[in-house]
């Protein structure tokens, strides 16, 4: 039988929690960024859409680097924060969450503002002459026919947070337990002589994880497409 | 009253409107289309604003520059039905019909739910998807959505423009018992005649975004100088009759209007039944006297208005029938035969058989439910 080690354990555990917080976390500002980009224009929409886009084309290694200098003990943001709130995001999981958000953003973004883009204004401009303010037709209109963009948004960054490697090892170093998720463990594996064989049962891990994670998409897409559309479509 | 008062100049189109409205029965605004109907009923609507004016519905200020009014949509209590329905596809029947309705306080809720369900004929419906819906049934449940958010006026853009002929007239009935049985007045746009003829107390000719006419239906349409704008073929006069009686062994039905009577192939109304007869401008000759050995059934004695000979062979001749107008087109040639001018006294002379079955419309509450059409 397949039964995992305590310390696989741990990892595939960390995995989950870094990858659901930085989804939960970065949803809200991910819808927001999306509706701005989506249907406002102001001056600097380009670079608005450009730094959302950074991570995408940055080496990881950069984006943990400048999260280290920003949110780091000493950083810009992250001493202040320290002192103040006693938060700390340097060498804990929620740092490792914090980078892995960052770096699946764009693909969050993304996915959402296509979604907007393909929403027929002309249901919204038909619920605003039935009495429906702005905010109410944006939670009861125009959310519920994003929702597929949103879930696809999400698993996309679900999925890209579960392979972080660069950003995570920069900003909150390689620490089991804390910080040391799937792809780190292995690389850890890969490293120790002798541990070919750990390594082997850490890949087993990640398909089984990257399957399950597609298949749930493709459940839930379907399922959010079904209500939507009335008919399985 | 529904005062209009709106300007609004863009380099594309500009539109410029002055005009009050009874607020009642339904109003058709008709024009071709770039005339500016549908951009006046967005300024209406709060979906287009306009450089300046005054809009008041039945003594509520919607927009008024000078005094910096300019109510949102979701506050001028105006219902909308576009062209195409619009209705919410996450949503079901019933959800979308209720939509506007929970967005009112109940004491503003003017219609009952099952009042309108049952009028629009949709209770079958109400668990499905829009999806599911075809495309008459969709309208009639973009209808319902719109009423049933208590809206003081209902602004209809050409809700018809996109169905076929048998669901527009599974449809038209719908619309025409709106003002009666739910004290519901209506805007009604369209750019086809037959619609305005069916449904419309008034109209509203608008072309390059200015009001060309705007009263009854019967005067407007009897306008020779509007023929442009109505068509030429369909250039003619509207008479509002009463079934009176009929000849059962010729399959002919008589009609009685201000003017005299009119005979016309048969029809299936029972007496009594007010419908409104469009008789073209080509099918009218003039005689001094009444026919005799004539095939024409129906002679009826006018008094000559006005004449216009704009065209090189051709004239309009408007004839007033006791009250009732009448046109006639006719060649310059029979004007000078005839001696005819303002003041001469004529017989308007119609072929029964040239008065088809689509240029009668009942108008009247007696007969406005047409077979139920099946369409699932």
């Amino acid at each position: 039988m397949f039964s995992l080690t305590p310390v696989e354990l741990e990892a595939l555990g960390l995995s989950l929690k870094v990858g659901l917080w930085a989804v939960v976390g970065s949803l809200p500002l991910g819808l927001f960024v999306a509706w701005l980009l989506a249907r406002c224009r102001f001056p600097g929409h380009g670079m608005l859409n450009a730094i959302v886009h950074l991570p995408l084309v940055l080496p990881p290694v950069v984006v943990g680097y400048v999260l280290l200098l920003v949110l780091g003990r000493n950083g810009v943001l992250g001493a202040p924060l320290h002192e103040w709130l006693g938060w700390s995001f340097a060498f804990t999981w929620q740092g490792a969450a914090i980078a892995s958000a960052v770096v699946a953003f764009p693909l969050l973004v993304r996915s959402i503002r296509l979604s907007l883009e393909l929403v027929d204004r002309r249901l919204e401009t038909a619920a605003r002459t039935l009495g429906a303010g702005r905010m109410d037709v944006f939670w009861n209109i125009t959310v519920p026919l994003v929702l597929p963009g949103i879930v696809t948004g999400a698993v996309l960054a679900f999925a890209r947070s579960i392979g972080e490697f660069g950003a995570t090892i920069t900003f909150v170093s390689n620490i089991p337990g804390i910080t040391q998720t799937l792809p780190l463990a292995l690389y850890t594996a890969v490293q120790t002589p002798g541990g070919d064989a750990i390594a082997l049962r850490l890949v087993i891990i990640s398909c089984i994880l990257a399957f399950g994670a597609l298949a749930a998409s493709e459940i839930l897409s379907r399922h959010v497409r079904r209500r939507i559309l009335g008919h399985g479509a | 009253m529904i005062e209009i008062e709106v300007v609004r100049q863009r380099k594309k189109f500009s539109i410029e409107v002055k005009n009050s409205l009874e607020h009642a029965g339904i109003t058709t605004l008709f024009g071709p289309s770039g005339s500016g109907k549908s951009t006046l009923i967005e300024l209406i609507a709060g979906l287009l604003k306009p450089d300046s004016g005054r809009i008041v519905v039945d003594g509520r200020v919607l927009f008024d520059h000078a005094a910096r009014v300019d109510l949102r949509p979701e506050q001028r209590r105006l219902g909308l039905v576009f062209q195409d329905a619009r209705l919410f596809p996450h949503l079901s029947v019933r959800a979308n019909l209720v939509f506007g309705m929970r967005r009112q306080r109940p004491q503003d809720r003017r219609l009952a739910f099952d009042d309108v369900v049952d009028l629009l004929g949709i209770a079958r419906l109400l668990t499905r998807r829009p999806s599911q819906l075809s495309g008459g049934e969709r309208q009639r449940v973009a209808i319902g959505r719109a009423l049933l958010a208590s809206p003081d006026l209902l602004l209809m853009d050409e809700p018809l423009a996109s169905l076929d002929q048998p669901r527009k007239n599974e449809i038209l009935p719908f619309i025409r018992r709106l003002p009666d049985e739910l004290a519901m007045p209506v805007i009604y746009v369209s750019h086809a005649l037959e619609e305005v003829i069916r449904l419309s107390d008034r109209v509203v000719v608008l072309s390059e975004g200015k009001v060309r006419a705007s009263g009854p239906v019967e005067d407007v349409l009897s306008r020779p100088d509007l023929a442009p704008l109505t068509g030429r073929f369909w250039a003619g006069a509207v008479i509002d009759a009463e079934v009176a009686g009929g000849d059962a062994a010729f399959s002919l039905t008589e009609l009685r209007f201000a003017g005299g009577t009119l005979l016309v192939p048969r029809l299936d109304h029972p007496t009594g039944t007010r419908v409104r007869v469009r008789v073209r401008s080509r099918d009218i000759s003039i005689g001094l006297a009444p026919p005799v050995q004539s095939s024409v059934l129906n002679a009826i004695s006018a008094r000559v208005v006005s004449i216009t000979d704009d065209d090189i062979a051709q004239a309009d001749v408007v004839l007033d029938a006791h009250g009732t107008r009448l046109l006639a087109r006719i060649t310059r040639r029979s004007v000078a035969h005839l001696r005819l001018e303002p003041g001469s006294e004529v017989y308007a002379m119609i072929k029964a058989a040239s008065v088809d079955r689509p240029s009668i419309q009942a108008t009247g509450t007696t007969d406005l439910c047409p077979p139920e059409t099946q369409d699932d």
